[in-house]
């Protein structure tokens, strides 16, 4: 039976939640130097038309299709019976494309999120084809495991209420991954400052915004859960960016604006698994977690092991999202959501272990395939750009255009 | 006491750098600027239109070193900016009159360094 607002609703969260790949694009683009702005705007933007694509003709069959418990298979292939009528599995009280179309929005902005690990040196075509292979052998599967009907992870009661595991865990690891193989930036004594700060917080506004969507709307209806996890959203949000900018106020003498909503993004991303499950309070101590966390991450434990996460994609998104999952098993609770289950706080230490194993798999996986790709891509286009390419700067050498104009 | 002022491509700003350094020479000024020469350089291309003759971003160094020094300052300009390639830029020569160090006010070869 279709539900007039919760359809709307659910409309209106995938259209908040498609926001946010333009809204990543202002976060990483202002971070980069000017030379490499509109090098990570095209690839944020050629994700969404790419993955909008992949989705419609076989990412969501592989993803949401019952098949087994691997892989959702290819019944839905071309959204075949994939229609206005509700699928119970998933939902009953809203069209299944309606269904469909939310979760797009999720597969666009996941392999997005990796840019920022091999922003300002991937090569663009190697980018098309390694977003493609990503999304359709780490994304699509992963998603099928832990959201799909009859998924293993699912089926073994991993709690990932908007995907925690399946895209900030996803993604941050294969960021780790690419980062590593790729390598360093070339002639960087130390990391270059943002190019334009003010992006960077647009973009982070944007993000936040969004987020409503993307953990709200996980409710898929209109519902006590949705409005639980909004306030969840926004408070750890509120929790993390704060804490950041004390703990640099501490360490470092001044807050800055870069750390304020570079917390702000790990508190969303931490509590992305968890929103659908926690009280306020514990989305506070989320929030406060997710930022001492993610600051050891960005600023202790990335310069020790010398790695060039340009952008901080697994510092902030993997980070966070391991955390959160794993927090999920610590402080969820039934008597917010009576369909999940209760975490070690509320008197079931199992959840824990279960959650634990959901983040092992997942890092697993990721970790392997994402190598595979890579490497396979690799050899295929060569996923660097040249030396001179990579001085010049990314957006001459592969779009042939520029950000900004000195006269005029 | 001379002035060089040198144009070169902006992605060997670094490298030049570094070879100044290396040179001993630490003191300069650097600004960004458009400018024509002979090559063409990148094309840049705006919505499928293609547009030549543009003028193209560079970097001006300006530097004031005591004539001992100049030798070592060109060739390290050089080292750093040279590709081959059209578009690598130039250097100028000019006498520095006077030069003067605002918060000593020291004059001439002494301000310098």
């Amino acid at each position: 039976m279709i539900n007039q607002a919760d359809t709307l609703f659910v409309l209106l969260s995938a259209a908040f939640v498609m926001l946010m790949t333009p809204g990543l694009a202002f976060f990483y683009g202002g971070m980069v130097r000017r030379k490499n702005i509109l090098s990570v705007l095209m690839q944020c933007f050629v994700a969404l038309c790419l993955l909008s694509l992949q989705w419609i003709l076989f990412g969501y069959s592989l993803s949401f299709a019952p098949g087994n418990g691997f892989w959702g298979g290819l019944s839905w292939f071309g959204l075949n019976g994939v229609g206005a009528a509700p699928y119970a599995g998933y939902s009953a009280t809203i069209p299944h494309q309606a269904f469909m179309v939310f979760q797009m929005m999720f597969a666009v902005i996941t392999p997005a999120l990796i840019i920022g690990a091999f922003a300002e040196r991937m090569k663009f075509s190697a980018f098309l084809v390694f977003t493609l292979l990503w999304a359709t052998f780490v994304y699509d599967p992963l998603c099928h495991w832990v959201w799909g009907e009859g998924g293993w992870l699912k089926n073994l009661g991993v709690l990932d209420f908007a995907g925690g595991i399946v895209v900030h865990t996803s993604a941050g690891i294969a960021a780790l991954v690419t980062t590593i193989v790729i390598g360093k930036r070339r002639n960087l004594e130390h990391t270059p400052s943002p190019h334009n700060l003010p992006f960077v917080v647009l973009g982070t506004s944007l993000l936040w915004f969004g987020w409503y969507g993307f953990n709200a709307g996980s409710a898929l209806a209109v519902n006590g859960i949705a409005v639980s996890a909004f306030i969840a959203t926004n408070t750890a949000a509120a929790a993390a960016g704060l804490s950041w900018a004390f703990l640099e106020w501490i360490r470092n003498g001044k807050p800055t604006v870069f750390g304020i909503v570079t917390g702000s993004i790990a508190g969303l991303a931490t509590i992305t698994p968890a929103s659908g499950f926690v009280t306020p309070i514990s989305a506070i101590i989320i929030g406060i977690a997710a930022s001492i966390v993610c600051f050891i991450a960005v600023a202790v434990t990335k310069p020790r092991f010398g790695y060039d996460d340009s952008l901080d994609a697994f510092g902030v998104h993997g980070v966070g999202g391991i955390l959160g999952t794993l927090l999920t098993g610590v402080l969820a609770s039934k008597v917010i959501n009576p369909a999940g289950s209760n975490g070690l706080f509320y008197g079931n230490p199992k959840q824990l272990l279960i959650q634990l194993v959901g983040v092992v798999v997942a890092i697993s996986y990721t970790f392997l395939a994402t190598f595979v790709i890579y490497k396979l891509v690799d050899i295929f286009f060569r996923m660097r750009v040249s030396e001179k390419d990579e001085l010049v700067g990314l957006d001459l050498t592969q779009h042939r255009e520029r950000a900004y104009t000195i006269l005029e | 006491m001379k002035l060089v002022i040198a144009i070169i491509q902006p992605y060997k700003l670094e490298e030049v750098k570094e070879e100044l350094y290396k040179a001993d020479v630490n003191l300069i000024t650097v600004s960004e600027v458009l400018g024509h020469g002979r090559q063409k350089g990148v094309t840049e291309v705006y919505r499928g239109a293609r547009e030549t003759g543009n003028l193209l971003r560079k970097i001006r160094l300006e530097i004031a070193v005591n004539d001992n020094f100049l030798e070592s300052t060109i060739k390290a300009i050089v080292k750093g900016a040279k590709t081959g390639e059209t578009g690598d830029g130039k250097i100028f020569v000019l006498d520095l009159k006077e030069c003067v160090r605002i918060r000593t006010e020291e004059r001439g070869a002494a301000a310098i360094g």
